[in-house]
Protein backbone atom coordinates (compact mmCIF):
# COMPACT_ATOMS: atom_id res chain seq x y z
CA UNK A 1 0.00 0.00 0.00
CA UNK A 2 2.96 2.33 0.54
CA UNK A 3 3.17 2.61 -3.25
CA UNK A 4 -0.34 4.06 -3.23
CA UNK A 5 -0.65 6.15 -0.09
CA UNK A 6 2.24 8.57 0.39
CA UNK A 7 3.17 10.88 3.22
CA UNK A 8 3.12 14.61 2.49
CA UNK A 9 6.00 16.77 3.79
CA UNK A 10 4.93 19.63 6.06
CA UNK A 11 8.49 20.70 6.94
CA UNK A 12 11.81 18.96 6.41
CA UNK A 13 11.22 16.67 9.41
CA UNK A 14 7.45 16.61 9.75
CA UNK A 15 5.13 14.58 7.53
CA UNK A 16 1.38 14.36 7.21
CA UNK A 17 0.48 10.67 7.47
CA UNK A 18 -3.29 10.88 7.95
CA UNK A 19 -6.27 9.60 6.01
CA UNK A 20 -8.92 11.13 3.77
CA UNK A 21 -12.55 10.18 4.48
CA UNK A 22 -14.37 11.37 1.38
CA UNK A 23 -17.70 9.83 2.34
CA UNK A 24 -18.45 10.66 5.96
CA UNK A 25 -21.60 12.76 6.20
CA UNK A 26 -22.55 12.58 9.86
CA UNK A 27 -20.43 13.44 12.91
CA UNK A 28 -22.71 12.77 15.89
CA UNK A 29 -25.43 14.94 14.40
CA UNK A 30 -23.23 17.45 12.56
CA UNK A 31 -23.67 17.04 8.81
CA UNK A 32 -20.29 16.95 7.06
CA UNK A 33 -21.18 17.48 3.41
CA UNK A 34 -17.57 17.77 2.31
CA UNK A 35 -16.30 14.67 4.16
CA UNK A 36 -13.26 15.00 6.41
CA UNK A 37 -9.66 14.05 7.00
CA UNK A 38 -8.10 12.47 10.07
CA UNK A 39 -4.67 14.02 10.31
CA UNK A 40 -1.77 12.21 11.92
CA UNK A 41 1.76 13.58 11.81
CA UNK A 42 5.17 11.95 11.84
CA UNK A 43 8.14 13.82 13.30
CA UNK A 44 11.32 12.28 11.95
CA UNK A 45 13.61 13.48 14.75
CA UNK A 46 16.22 11.47 16.68
CA UNK A 47 13.24 10.03 18.53
CA UNK A 48 10.71 9.32 15.79
CA UNK A 49 7.33 10.47 17.00
CA UNK A 50 3.79 9.97 15.76
CA UNK A 51 1.27 12.67 16.70
CA UNK A 52 -2.23 11.22 16.93
CA UNK A 53 -3.58 8.42 14.75
CA UNK A 54 -6.73 8.01 12.66
CA UNK A 55 -10.19 6.51 12.86
CA UNK A 56 -9.92 2.71 13.11
CA UNK A 57 -11.01 1.77 9.53
CA UNK A 58 -8.27 4.05 8.13
CA UNK A 59 -5.36 2.46 10.01
CA UNK A 60 -3.86 0.78 6.93
CA UNK A 61 -3.92 4.05 4.98
CA UNK A 62 -2.02 5.77 7.80
CA UNK A 63 0.46 2.91 8.17
CA UNK A 64 1.12 2.97 4.41
CA UNK A 65 1.82 6.69 4.47
CA UNK A 66 4.20 6.21 7.41
CA UNK A 67 5.92 3.35 5.58
CA UNK A 68 6.50 5.63 2.58
CA UNK A 69 8.89 7.63 4.80
CA UNK A 70 10.34 5.25 7.41
CA UNK A 71 10.03 1.72 8.70
CA UNK A 72 7.04 2.10 11.09
CA UNK A 73 8.80 -0.22 13.55
CA UNK A 74 11.25 2.62 14.19
CA UNK A 75 8.62 4.84 15.81
CA UNK A 76 9.84 5.61 19.35
CA UNK A 77 6.99 7.71 20.72
CA UNK A 78 3.29 8.23 20.09
CA UNK A 79 1.57 11.37 21.38
CA UNK A 80 -2.22 11.38 21.71
CA UNK A 81 -3.41 14.98 21.75
CA UNK A 82 -7.07 13.99 21.75
CA UNK A 83 -8.55 10.63 22.71
CA UNK A 84 -11.76 10.85 20.66
CA UNK A 85 -12.02 7.79 18.41
CA UNK A 86 -11.56 9.60 15.10
CA UNK A 87 -7.98 10.23 16.27
CA UNK A 88 -7.36 7.28 18.55
CA UNK A 89 -9.39 4.46 16.97
CA UNK A 90 -6.28 3.04 15.32
CA UNK A 91 -4.13 3.56 18.43
CA UNK A 92 -4.57 0.19 20.20
CA UNK A 93 -3.61 -1.78 17.09
CA UNK A 94 -0.76 0.59 16.26
CA UNK A 95 0.61 0.20 19.80
CA UNK A 96 0.28 -3.58 19.57
CA UNK A 97 1.97 -3.73 16.15
CA UNK A 98 4.79 -1.25 16.74
CA UNK A 99 5.39 -1.44 20.48
CA UNK A 100 6.69 2.13 20.77
CA UNK A 101 8.94 2.99 23.70
CA UNK A 102 6.41 5.40 25.14
CA UNK A 103 2.89 6.69 24.57
CA UNK A 104 2.09 10.19 25.86
CA UNK A 105 -1.21 11.91 26.62
CA UNK A 106 -2.54 14.49 29.07
CA UNK A 107 -3.41 13.15 32.54
CA UNK A 108 -7.09 12.97 31.59
CA UNK A 109 -6.16 11.60 28.15
CA UNK A 110 -4.12 8.75 29.66
CA UNK A 111 -7.11 7.77 31.79
CA UNK A 112 -9.63 8.19 28.96
CA UNK A 113 -7.61 6.10 26.48
CA UNK A 114 -7.44 3.27 28.99
CA UNK A 115 -11.18 3.50 29.60
CA UNK A 116 -12.00 3.63 25.89
CA UNK A 117 -9.73 0.86 24.65
CA UNK A 118 -8.72 -1.10 27.76
CA UNK A 119 -5.11 -0.58 26.66
CA UNK A 120 -2.95 -2.80 28.82
CA UNK A 121 0.21 -0.74 28.93
CA UNK A 122 1.44 2.42 30.56
CA UNK A 123 0.44 5.71 29.00
CA UNK A 124 2.69 8.48 30.25
CA UNK A 125 0.72 11.47 31.48
CA UNK A 126 2.24 14.85 30.65
CA UNK A 127 1.52 18.16 32.34
CA UNK A 128 0.73 21.59 30.94
CA UNK A 129 4.03 23.21 29.90
CA UNK A 130 6.04 19.98 30.14
CA UNK A 131 8.63 19.38 27.44
CA UNK A 132 9.73 16.17 25.76
CA UNK A 133 13.13 15.88 24.14
CA UNK A 134 13.15 14.12 20.79
CA UNK A 135 16.95 14.43 20.69
CA UNK A 136 17.46 17.11 18.05
CA UNK A 137 13.93 18.48 18.54
CA UNK A 138 11.76 19.45 21.51
CA UNK A 139 8.01 19.12 21.95
CA UNK A 140 6.12 21.25 24.48
CA UNK A 141 2.70 20.14 25.70
CA UNK A 142 -0.09 22.58 26.43
CA UNK A 143 -3.30 21.50 28.15
CA UNK A 144 -6.42 22.70 26.33
CA UNK A 145 -8.98 21.05 28.56
CA UNK A 146 -12.50 20.96 27.19
CA UNK A 147 -11.41 22.16 23.77
CA UNK A 148 -13.33 20.16 23.12
CA UNK A 149 -12.92 17.16 25.45
CA UNK A 150 -11.46 17.15 28.97
CA UNK A 151 -8.36 15.31 27.69
CA UNK A 152 -7.53 17.71 24.84
CA UNK A 153 -4.02 19.12 24.57
CA UNK A 154 -1.77 20.82 22.04
CA UNK A 155 1.79 19.78 21.20
CA UNK A 156 4.20 22.44 20.01
CA UNK A 157 7.37 21.70 18.09
CA UNK A 158 9.56 24.49 19.40
CA UNK A 159 12.23 24.78 16.71
CA UNK A 160 9.75 24.72 13.86
CA UNK A 161 7.15 26.89 15.68
CA UNK A 162 4.68 24.24 14.60
CA UNK A 163 1.50 23.72 16.61
CA UNK A 164 -0.25 20.37 16.52
CA UNK A 165 -3.63 21.72 17.55
CA UNK A 166 -5.80 18.56 17.45
CA UNK A 167 -9.42 19.58 16.69
CA UNK A 168 -8.90 23.33 17.17
CA UNK A 169 -8.44 25.35 13.97
CA UNK A 170 -9.62 22.34 11.96
CA UNK A 171 -12.56 21.65 9.70
CA UNK A 172 -14.38 18.76 8.08
CA UNK A 173 -13.14 19.04 4.54
CA UNK A 174 -11.88 16.11 2.46
CA UNK A 175 -9.50 17.23 -0.26
CA UNK A 176 -6.32 16.13 -1.99
CA UNK A 177 -4.82 19.50 -1.07
CA UNK A 178 -3.09 19.32 2.31
CA UNK A 179 -2.49 23.03 2.84
CA UNK A 180 -4.96 25.84 3.35
CA UNK A 181 -3.17 28.07 0.85
CA UNK A 182 -3.99 25.52 -1.87
CA UNK A 183 -7.75 25.57 -1.13
CA UNK A 184 -10.62 27.87 -2.07
CA UNK A 185 -10.64 30.53 0.71
CA UNK A 186 -14.46 30.77 0.65
CA UNK A 187 -14.75 27.05 1.37
CA UNK A 188 -12.20 27.33 4.20
CA UNK A 189 -14.04 30.23 5.82
CA UNK A 190 -17.37 28.43 5.61
CA UNK A 191 -16.12 25.04 6.82
CA UNK A 192 -13.95 26.48 9.62
CA UNK A 193 -16.90 28.54 10.88
CA UNK A 194 -19.26 25.56 10.60
CA UNK A 195 -16.78 23.47 12.58
CA UNK A 196 -16.45 26.13 15.27
CA UNK A 197 -20.22 26.57 15.52
CA UNK A 198 -20.91 22.84 15.80
CA UNK A 199 -17.97 21.68 17.93
CA UNK A 200 -16.31 24.49 19.86
CA UNK A 201 -19.00 27.11 20.45
CA UNK A 202 -20.00 25.85 23.94
CA UNK A 203 -16.41 26.26 25.09
CA UNK A 204 -15.97 29.79 23.79
CA UNK A 205 -14.99 31.22 27.22
CA UNK A 206 -12.09 28.74 27.28
CA UNK A 207 -11.11 29.64 23.71
CA UNK A 208 -10.82 33.30 24.73
CA UNK A 209 -8.72 32.39 27.77
CA UNK A 210 -6.45 30.18 25.70
CA UNK A 211 -5.85 32.90 23.10
CA UNK A 212 -5.05 35.29 25.97
CA UNK A 213 -2.66 32.76 27.49
CA UNK A 214 -0.68 32.05 24.30
CA UNK A 215 -0.55 35.76 23.45
CA UNK A 216 0.82 36.55 26.91
CA UNK A 217 3.37 33.74 26.56
CA UNK A 218 4.51 35.33 23.27
CA UNK A 219 4.25 32.04 21.40
CA UNK A 220 4.34 32.31 17.66
CA UNK A 221 2.85 29.78 15.31
CA UNK A 222 4.50 29.51 11.93
CA UNK A 223 2.45 26.44 11.10
CA UNK A 224 -0.78 25.15 12.61
CA UNK A 225 -1.44 21.48 11.94
CA UNK A 226 -4.93 20.48 13.08
CA UNK A 227 -6.43 16.98 13.23
CA UNK A 228 -9.05 17.67 10.53
CA UNK A 229 -8.82 19.48 7.22
CA UNK A 230 -5.97 21.50 5.71
CA UNK A 231 -2.78 22.68 7.43
CA UNK A 232 -2.21 26.42 7.92
CA UNK A 233 1.38 27.16 6.84
CA UNK A 234 1.39 30.55 5.06
CA UNK A 235 -0.57 32.64 7.49
CA UNK A 236 -1.84 31.52 10.89
CA UNK A 237 -3.09 34.85 12.27
CA UNK A 238 -6.27 34.73 10.19
CA UNK A 239 -7.72 31.56 11.68
CA UNK A 240 -6.67 32.57 15.22
CA UNK A 241 -8.36 35.95 14.67
CA UNK A 242 -11.51 34.22 13.44
CA UNK A 243 -11.54 32.06 16.60
CA UNK A 244 -11.23 35.17 18.77
CA UNK A 245 -14.17 36.74 16.90
CA UNK A 246 -16.40 33.66 17.00
CA UNK A 247 -15.62 33.05 20.68
CA UNK A 248 -16.50 36.65 21.61
CA UNK A 249 -20.02 36.08 20.15
CA UNK A 250 -20.60 39.77 19.65
CA UNK A 251 -24.01 40.07 18.00
CA UNK A 252 -24.23 41.33 14.43
CA UNK A 253 -27.17 42.65 12.41
CA UNK A 254 -28.24 39.13 11.62
CA UNK A 255 -31.30 37.07 12.58
CA UNK A 256 -32.20 33.41 12.27
CA UNK A 257 -35.83 32.31 12.03
CA UNK A 258 -36.17 28.57 12.58
CA UNK A 259 -39.51 26.87 12.12
CA UNK A 260 -41.40 23.74 11.20
CA UNK A 261 -44.81 23.64 9.63
CA UNK A 262 -47.71 21.21 9.09
CA UNK A 263 -50.19 23.03 6.85
CA UNK A 264 -48.20 26.23 6.18
CA UNK A 265 -49.76 28.40 8.91
CA UNK A 266 -46.58 28.62 11.03
CA UNK A 267 -44.67 29.12 7.78
CA UNK A 268 -46.78 32.17 6.90
CA UNK A 269 -45.99 33.60 10.33
CA UNK A 270 -42.27 32.85 9.92
CA UNK A 271 -42.18 34.58 6.56
CA UNK A 272 -43.99 37.64 7.88
CA UNK A 273 -41.58 37.86 10.85
CA UNK A 274 -38.54 37.57 8.59
CA UNK A 275 -39.93 40.27 6.26
CA UNK A 276 -40.25 42.53 9.32
CA UNK A 277 -36.71 41.67 10.46
CA UNK A 278 -35.36 42.52 7.01
CA UNK A 279 -37.36 45.76 6.91
CA UNK A 280 -35.74 46.55 10.26
CA UNK A 281 -32.32 46.26 8.66
CA UNK A 282 -31.30 42.75 9.67
CA UNK A 283 -29.90 40.05 7.46
CA UNK A 284 -32.63 37.49 8.15
CA UNK A 285 -32.21 33.80 7.43
CA UNK A 286 -35.37 31.71 7.24
CA UNK A 287 -34.81 28.02 7.96
CA UNK A 288 -37.55 25.38 7.72
CA UNK A 289 -36.39 22.26 9.53
CA UNK A 290 -37.62 19.94 6.80
CA UNK A 291 -35.18 21.66 4.44
CA UNK A 292 -32.35 22.87 6.69
CA UNK A 293 -30.05 20.69 8.78
CA UNK A 294 -29.48 21.41 12.47
CA UNK A 295 -25.78 21.99 11.82
CA UNK A 296 -26.66 24.64 9.21
CA UNK A 297 -28.72 26.41 11.87
CA UNK A 298 -25.70 26.31 14.22
CA UNK A 299 -23.58 27.86 11.45
CA UNK A 300 -26.10 30.63 10.75
CA UNK A 301 -26.44 31.41 14.44
CA UNK A 302 -22.73 32.23 14.70
CA UNK A 303 -22.68 36.01 14.99
CA UNK A 304 -26.48 36.33 14.94
CA UNK A 305 -28.22 38.69 17.33
CA UNK A 306 -31.63 37.11 17.22
CA UNK A 307 -33.24 33.67 17.18
CA UNK A 308 -36.96 33.29 16.49
CA UNK A 309 -38.42 29.80 16.73
CA UNK A 310 -41.83 28.66 15.48
CA UNK A 311 -43.73 25.41 15.62
CA UNK A 312 -47.29 24.23 15.25
CA UNK A 313 -48.63 21.90 17.93
CA UNK A 314 -48.77 18.18 17.18
CA UNK A 315 -50.45 15.96 19.77
CA UNK A 316 -49.97 18.63 22.46
CA UNK A 317 -46.26 19.13 21.74
CA UNK A 318 -43.93 20.88 19.35
CA UNK A 319 -42.97 19.18 16.08
CA UNK A 320 -40.17 16.61 16.45
CA UNK A 321 -37.70 18.40 14.18
CA UNK A 322 -38.05 21.59 16.25
CA UNK A 323 -37.41 19.58 19.43
CA UNK A 324 -34.35 18.19 17.63
CA UNK A 325 -32.83 21.53 16.66
CA UNK A 326 -33.63 23.12 20.03
CA UNK A 327 -31.94 20.26 21.91
CA UNK A 328 -28.92 20.62 19.65
CA UNK A 329 -28.72 24.42 19.98
CA UNK A 330 -29.20 24.30 23.75
CA UNK A 331 -26.07 22.14 24.01
CA UNK A 332 -24.08 24.60 21.90
CA UNK A 333 -24.81 27.38 24.42
CA UNK A 334 -24.95 30.35 22.05
CA UNK A 335 -24.68 33.67 23.88
CA UNK A 336 -25.96 37.23 23.53
CA UNK A 337 -29.16 36.31 21.71
CA UNK A 338 -32.59 37.85 21.95
CA UNK A 339 -35.57 36.04 20.52
CA UNK A 340 -39.19 35.01 20.38
CA UNK A 341 -41.44 31.99 20.02
CA UNK A 342 -44.41 31.72 17.69
CA UNK A 343 -46.69 29.12 16.14
CA UNK A 344 -50.09 28.02 14.97
CA UNK A 345 -52.32 25.33 16.43
CA UNK A 346 -55.59 23.52 15.87
CA UNK A 347 -57.05 23.16 19.37
CA UNK A 348 -54.57 23.18 22.27
CA UNK A 349 -51.36 24.97 21.22
CA UNK A 350 -48.72 23.89 23.76
CA UNK A 351 -45.79 24.08 21.32
CA UNK A 352 -45.13 27.80 21.71
CA UNK A 353 -44.90 27.48 25.49
CA UNK A 354 -42.48 24.57 25.10
CA UNK A 355 -40.30 26.66 22.79
CA UNK A 356 -40.39 29.56 25.24
CA UNK A 357 -39.23 27.29 28.05
CA UNK A 358 -36.22 26.17 26.03
CA UNK A 359 -35.39 29.75 25.06
CA UNK A 360 -35.43 30.72 28.74
CA UNK A 361 -33.16 27.78 29.52
CA UNK A 362 -30.84 28.95 26.72
CA UNK A 363 -30.83 32.45 28.27
CA UNK A 364 -32.25 33.93 25.07
CA UNK A 365 -33.69 37.27 26.17
CA UNK A 366 -37.34 37.75 25.23
CA UNK A 367 -37.50 40.34 22.44
CA UNK A 368 -41.21 40.74 21.83
CA UNK A 369 -44.72 39.40 22.15
CA UNK A 370 -45.41 35.71 21.78
CA UNK A 371 -47.73 35.14 18.84
CA UNK A 372 -49.96 32.06 18.81
CA UNK A 373 -52.67 31.67 16.25
CA UNK A 374 -55.51 29.19 15.97
CA UNK A 375 -55.69 27.40 12.61
CA UNK A 376 -54.68 30.01 10.03
CA UNK A 377 -53.16 33.48 10.49
CA UNK A 378 -55.34 36.22 9.02
CA UNK A 379 -54.06 39.49 7.57
CA UNK A 380 -54.14 41.18 10.98
CA UNK A 381 -52.08 38.40 12.61
CA UNK A 382 -49.55 38.46 9.79
CA UNK A 383 -49.27 42.19 10.18
CA UNK A 384 -48.55 41.64 13.90
CA UNK A 385 -45.87 39.12 12.93
CA UNK A 386 -44.31 41.66 10.55
CA UNK A 387 -44.37 44.35 13.26
CA UNK A 388 -42.84 41.88 15.73
CA UNK A 389 -40.00 41.38 13.27
CA UNK A 390 -39.48 45.12 12.94
CA UNK A 391 -39.56 45.71 16.71
CA UNK A 392 -37.11 42.89 17.36
CA UNK A 393 -34.78 44.23 14.65
CA UNK A 394 -34.69 47.58 16.45
CA UNK A 395 -33.77 45.80 19.67
CA UNK A 396 -30.92 43.96 17.94
CA UNK A 397 -29.61 47.25 16.56
CA UNK A 398 -29.56 48.68 20.10
CA UNK A 399 -27.28 45.83 21.18
CA UNK A 400 -24.71 46.12 18.38
CA UNK B 1 -24.22 24.21 51.71
CA UNK B 2 -25.30 24.34 48.07
CA UNK B 3 -24.02 22.53 45.02
CA UNK B 4 -22.47 24.53 42.18
CA UNK B 5 -22.49 23.56 38.53
CA UNK B 6 -19.79 24.29 35.95
CA UNK B 7 -21.27 26.26 33.06
CA UNK B 8 -18.66 24.87 30.68
CA UNK B 9 -18.81 21.10 31.15
CA UNK B 10 -21.67 20.43 33.57
CA UNK B 11 -19.57 19.09 36.50
CA UNK B 12 -21.31 19.59 39.84
CA UNK B 13 -19.28 20.58 42.89
CA UNK B 14 -20.86 18.87 45.88
CA UNK B 15 -19.50 20.30 49.15
CA UNK B 16 -20.40 17.07 50.91
CA UNK B 17 -17.93 15.24 48.67
CA UNK B 18 -15.32 17.99 48.25
CA UNK B 19 -12.64 17.50 45.60
CA UNK B 20 -10.16 15.07 47.16
CA UNK B 21 -7.95 14.89 44.03
CA UNK B 22 -7.30 18.62 44.42
CA UNK B 23 -6.81 18.34 48.18
CA UNK B 24 -10.23 19.75 49.05
CA UNK B 25 -11.72 17.84 51.96
CA UNK B 26 -15.38 16.91 52.23
CA UNK B 27 -17.43 19.64 53.87
CA UNK B 28 -15.81 22.67 52.18
CA UNK B 29 -18.51 24.99 50.82
CA UNK B 30 -18.03 26.31 47.27
CA UNK B 31 -17.48 29.85 48.56
CA UNK B 32 -14.54 28.65 50.67
CA UNK B 33 -12.71 26.94 47.79
CA UNK B 34 -9.35 28.56 47.05
CA UNK B 35 -9.57 31.24 44.35
CA UNK B 36 -7.21 29.24 42.11
CA UNK B 37 -9.33 26.09 42.36
CA UNK B 38 -10.48 24.92 38.94
CA UNK B 39 -13.10 22.51 37.67
CA UNK B 40 -11.63 18.99 37.96
CA UNK B 41 -13.16 17.98 34.62
CA UNK B 42 -12.54 20.92 32.32
CA UNK B 43 -10.24 23.30 34.17
CA UNK B 44 -12.73 26.19 34.24
CA UNK B 45 -12.19 28.86 36.89
CA UNK B 46 -14.54 29.39 39.85
CA UNK B 47 -16.29 32.29 38.13
CA UNK B 48 -17.66 29.88 35.52
CA UNK B 49 -19.75 28.17 38.23
CA UNK B 50 -23.32 28.94 39.21
CA UNK B 51 -25.55 27.59 42.00
CA UNK B 52 -27.28 24.40 40.88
Amino acid sequence: MKNTFKAVPVTEDVWWVGAIDWNIRDFHGYQTRRGSTYNAYLIVADKITLIDTVKAPFREEMMARIASVIDPGKIDYIVSNHSEMDHSGALPEVIAALNPKKVFASAVGAKTLKELFLIDREITAVKDGETLSLGNRTLTFMETRMLHWPDSMFSYLNDEELLFSQDAFGMHYASVERFADECDPAVLTYEAATYYANILLPYSPLVLKLIEKVTAAGLSFRIIAPDHGPIWRKETGGIIGSYAKWAAQKPEAKAVVVYATMWRSTEKMARAISEGLAAGGLHAKLMEMGAAHRSDVAYELLGAGLLAVGSPTLNNHLLPNIADVLTYLKGLKPKNLIGAAFGSYGWSGEAVKEIEEVLVEMKVEKAGEVIRVKNVPNAETLSRCYELGKTMAEKVHCRL
Amino acid sequence: MGKYVCSICGYVYDPEAGDPDAGVAAGVPFEKLPEDWVCPICGAAKDEFAPE
